[in-house]
């Protein structure tokens, strides 16, 4: 059965996202979920312009979803702080207070409601469903160690993302990972942050906090840590892979590994910090295809 | 008894009103700090911002590097047992820092900000390497990261050609109006 959903890129994954935004769509067609990219997207605003204007860091988002509303399809944001901005925007205008109204009668729509803004891991976990993916494994990323990191905007505030009882301790990932046939590993820095925006303007501050998580990834056994939004990624990448030597993948990237992709090596080299070390001595069938390089 | 003895209770009101959060609730629990990664590095933790709001201080708190250390991550908005959104809290203390001029010139963030919102002005996106470039240019860091640039560039994920949202009238409109709600005073919620 075909699954039909608007796609909201968001800036990241046509840029520094490049490899999540691939891997997110070549995933999905092996998975039957037909993408349609939302008609002329704008930026989310994530997180300067909710940090500078209430109403603008509302209206960016609240316009994606008019956009969205037109298309009819539910919509899945693959990059954790546009779907947080989406949700939050969502709020304001299922509310109808001052600010859901103002933002209506700015954007000259009226918010009917009727389609639902989805994670990426929402999508495969809930809606294709973990016995679809099982099934279409064919290259067990066998006894692969992963960390998986939530971070904040996934799953906090629980008011807005709705993930009551998950903002601690989420396992949508965790689940997906192991269906693919990797192991991962408990540990207690799953939501933490990774400095988000401060990699730039508080350089310090965001290494000392993404040093502190590799440490804790380290230390629980795994081998990567597994991430889905492209500022995670990039923080980890950036700010501390080269130092601890601890390698962060997308996680449809290893989707696209375990489905047995050809492209998901192109994706790999987009790195910058190579992530093909820890699976070349992998004792699953997953280093056949990489040829332990 | 001089007025500057007084606790000033009328700031915490208008906080209040803003952010639609019951900061009077707050018995001082620091469950929020205890959460918070980046307090370590600030001049105050989110738990004593809120007791300067109770103050009254404003200055203190507008010109502290604490609220430009909040990444937004929500940690603290989870902990609070008397459900207090600090985050929210902490958007409304950030745009009155900008809004007021308060916001400490050697502090990296406001700009980094406004540069942000500035190309979603321009372009109802964000072009992330000329944004880099602005920023990076105008903290006199530009030569810095230049290797990362290029790492960057030869792996695709620097494209020279930026992406525009085709309706740039509504991107604008929505500006407008947000520059207007600065003047009449930040809408609440």
């Amino acid at each position: 059965m075909i699954t039909r959903l608007s796609y909201y890129p968001g800036c990241s994954l046509k840029a520094t996202g490049l490899e999540y935004d691939l891997s997110a769509r070549a995933v999905c067609r092996e998975l039957d979920v037909e993408l349609t990219e939302v008609e002329d997207w704008n930026c989310c605003g994530a997180t300067s312009a909710h940090s500078l204007n209430s109403f603008l860091g509302l209206s960016l988002p609240a316009r994606n979803l008019a956009q969205v509303q037109k298309g009819g399809l539910d919509v899945v944001a693959p990059c954790a702080a546009c779907y947080n901005r989406l949700r939050h925007a969502e709020y304001h205008l299922r509310r109808h207070g001052r600010m859901g109204t103002l933002l209506e009668k700015s954007l000259g729509f009226v918010f009917e409601d009727r389609v639902t803004v989805l994670t990426l891991p929402d999508l495969f976990v809930r809606r294709v469903g973990l016995e679809t993916v099982l099934h279409r494994v064919t290259n067990k990323l066998n006894g692969l160690r992963l960390a998986c990191f939530y971070g904040c905007l996934l799953v906090r505030p629980p008011r807005i993302t709705g993930a009551i009882g998950q903002a601690r301790d989420p396992d949508l990932l965790d689940r997906l990972v192991a269906s693919l046939g990797a192991e991962p590993v408990q540990w207690s820095y799953k939501t933490e942050c990774c400095g988000a925006s401060q990699a730039l303007t508080h350089p310090e501050v965001a290494r000392a906090m993404v040093s502190r998580l590799l440490e804790a990834a380290r230390e629980a056994g795994a081998e990567a840590v597994v991430t889905a939004c492209p500022l995670c990624q990039s923080n980890l990448e950036m700010h501390g892979s080269t130092e601890t030597g601890l390698p962060s993948f997308y996680f449809t990237e290893l989707m696209g590994l375990a489905f047995n992709l050809p492209e998901a090596q192109r994706w790999f080299k987009m790195h910058l910090v190579d992530p093909t070390r820890c699976l070349a001595c992998c004792r699953g069938s997953a280093s056949t295809l990489l040829e332990c390089k | 008894m001089t007025q500057s003895h007084c606790v000033d209770l009328q700031w915490q009101t208008e906080i209040t009103r803003l952010s639609g959060q019951p900061i009077s609730l707050c018995y001082q629990c620091q469950r929020c700090t205890s959460g918070c990664l980046p307090a370590a590095h600030a001049d105050y933790t989110p738990n004593q911002i809120i007791r300067l709001i109770q103050y009254g201080a404003r200055e203190r708190v507008l010109r502290s590097r604490a609220i430009w250390l909040c990444s937004s991550c929500y940690a603290c908005d989870v902990r609070c047992p008397n459900g207090i959104n600090i985050s929210d809290v902490m958007d409304v203390l950030k745009e009155m820092a900008i809004t007021g001029g308060l916001a400490p010139l050697e502090e990296n963030a406001p700009l980094f900000h406004r540069l942000f919102v500035k190309d979603i002005r321009r372009r109802g996106r964000v072009h992330e390497a000329v944004l880099m470039a602005r920023y990076k240019l105008r903290t006199g860091t530009l030569w810095d990261d230049l290797p990362l640039a290029l790492r960057l560039y030869r792996r695709g994920k620097l494209p020279v050609l930026a992406s525009t949202v085709k309706q740039k009238q509504t991107i604008r409109r929505l500006f407008h109006l947000a520059e207007s709600s600065v003047k009449g005073g930040r809408t609440d919620q």
